[in-house]
């Protein structure tokens, strides 16, 4: 267990993990990283538990002193990450010595990256997970994003993340290797060209224009997003509301249209039901790329089968599980 | 009953058309069994108003002839339905009273909501508290539960601007519904007291005091009650 300070809290830095799945029924939302592909590659980078907690990074990123030697990997979008203002690589390991302080500044493309140090970021489980959740103010460092002069500590690393570390230790603040998790077997990078979707359970209510419109148009992403979802701005999807539509259950990637007709995405933050039309949900494989997308960008929607989205979720299971084995058989 | 897909990873199960007291029962009596039957693979079981929603890993929940999940899933859930149509055991309903001290600076808006329908306070205290309510679902904010039941007289289109900030504790009317806020959050209903009841507190099992289909009360108290058992 060892210390790492928080020298600058970046703009918006939490713990996250895969989430708390169970809690619904009492309110209470997975959450977890919205970008969780990045984060189980970043984790994996360092010989953790996929499901260990790392930071999310948002736009700028924390500027953090590590007290003891360690072991850390930075994923997802393209932060500027620097010690002593030379650029540390993104998408590997990297060996940090006591004593080195890592600015994360601006991302340059994408939106949240996330930071993995071996043995995970120590905070206490609660609903069995170590996320933060921002709206009910528990969980991660005290249910709240990181500031100035908070103290976060890392587990114990693993043998893996161990023996990586032994053979990295040379003089100097950092090191890497030579590898690195490739372009190709990465998340696919923000503002992807269509989301693809499968019809959601409104679909039908809105009108043949309403739905053509949705396909067919970009969108962009407002200002006003934020964990709980991506508000779009773009043609308005107007038509659908009926007074008395029953709350149901919603889903990570549900996309909704509420009277105004501009549709929301909701990402990992949000509510566990809701109250309007549902003309799409997004495939799980794609809220990578959702997490992505920045204030000003914009996203386009695809139709596909269900049969579909699981298969093309089976496919990036399947590359995600290479991508672990190709590491761990570095430095074992 | 009807199914859809939400999504990849998600199925909506629609057991009714309006969230009356024999379709939360049947929700209730479905979710139970689903939590009960669930395979590895499914995630969980999300009962809400008129019906109720499954969440699954479709990597889990692959067919071993290679179909896909979302069959595997839906057969599952109607072969579920079908058993708990079959013979459902009544079960006891749960009554949880919850103390409320309603008005002044507890329920700032009570004047405005008896105003709105012509009545007294003391009115709308008697009518609020004098009714049954079911939970027909938790959520909006962790323990947050949406309360049929409220009589029609004291319906009351929501608040035209949200509040920012709402006290924990409030006990408010939305529309048709009631509900108790959990925590701070923003808020557009009207409040019309507060209770000491803590709705939701992560450490606790469950987490949440109230869950769908259980029946509530409301208790009137005086201010120094509501003091006296206010946590600090």
């Amino acid at each position: 267990m060892s210390r790492i300070h928080v020298l600058a809290p970046g703009q918006l830095t939490t713990v996250q993990d895969l989430g708390r799945p169970g809690w619904q029924r009492y309110g209470v939302t997975p959450g977890g990283a919205l970008d969780a592909w990045a984060l189980r590659l970043a984790n994996a980078l360092v010989g953790n538990a996929e499901g260990a907690a790392g930071l999310e990074l948002t736009l700028t990123g924390p500027t953090l002193r590590f007290l003891a030697e360690a072991l850390i990997a930075v994923t997802g979008a393209d932060f500027q990450v620097t010690v002593n203002g030379r650029r540390l690589p993104a998408w590997r390991p990297v060996r940090l010595a006591a004593g080195t302080e890592v600015v994360l500044g601006a991302a340059l493309a994408g939106c949240r990256g996330y930071l993995a140090v071996a043995g995970g970021f120590a905070v206490p489980r609660v609903l069995g997970g170590r996320g933060t959740h921002l709206a009910a103010g528990f969980g991660g460092l005290n249910g709240r994003a990181l500031r100035t002069g908070d103290v976060l500590k890392n587990g114990p690393p693993s043998a893996w993340a161990r023996r990586l570390a032994a053979a990295l230790a040379v003089p100097g603040a950092f090191s890497f290797p030579r590898w690195e998790i490739s372009a190709e077997a990465r998340p696919p990078p923000g503002a992807a060209p269509a989301i693809r979707v499968v019809r959601g359970p409104q679909w039908d209510w809105f009108d043949a224009g309403a739905r053509e419109q949705f396909l067919r148009e970009r969108f962009t992403v407002s200002a006003r997003s934020d964990r709980m979802g991506l508000r779009l701005e773009g043609p308005a999807l107007a038509g659908a509301e009926r007074p008395e539509m029953l709350s149901e259950g919603v889903a990570t990637g549900t996309i909704q249209v509420p009277p105004d007709g501009r549709p929301i995405v909701l990402l990992a933050d949000r509510q566990t039901i809701g109250g309007y039309p549902k003309i799409a949900q997004a495939a799980s494989v794609d809220l990578s790329a959702l997490a992505q997308v920045r204030p000003g960008d914009t996203v386009g929607f695809e139709e596909v089968t269900v049969a579909a989205a699981q298969e093309l979720w089976r496919a990036a299971e399947r590359q995600i599980a290479t991508v672990r084995h190709g590491i761990a058989a570095h430095a074992a | 009953m009807k199914l859809a897909p939400l999504g990849d990873s998600a199925v909506l199960v629609t057991v009714g058309e309006r969230p009356d007291a024999a379709t939360l029962a049947a929700v209730e009596a479905l979710a139970a069994a689903l939590t009960r039957e669930s395979p590895p693979g499914v995630i969980e079981c999300v009962p809400a108003n008129a019906g109720l929603t499954v969440y699954y890993d479709p990597g889990r929940m692959a067919r071993r002839d290679g179909g896909p999940p979302y069959d595997r899933v839906t057969q599952w859930i109607g072969a579920c339905a079908a058993a708990v149509a079959r013979g459902r055991p009544a079960g006891l309903e749960r009554w949880v009273v919850v103390p409320v001290c309603y008005g002044g600076e507890w329920g700032p808006d009570l004047e405005a909501v008896a105003a709105a329908h012509g009545l007294g306070a003391d009115e709308v205290v008697a009518r609020h508290s004098g009714a049954e309510y079911r939970v027909s679902a938790v959520g909006f904010t962790p323990g947050f539960p949406y309360l049929s039941g409220l009589p029609e007289s004291l319906h009351t289109p929501r608040r035209p601007t949200p509040r920012l900030r709402v006290p924990a504790g409030s006990v408010a009317i939305g529309g048709a519904q009631s509900g108790i806020y959990p925590g701070e959050t923003p808020g557009g209903w009207h409040l019309i007291g507060r209770t000491p009841l803590r709705l939701f507190h992560p450490q606790q099992r469950p987490p949440s005091l109230l869950q769908a289909g259980d029946r509530v009360r409301f208790r009137p108290i005086p201010a120094a009650e509501f003091s006296a058992a206010a946590p600090p």
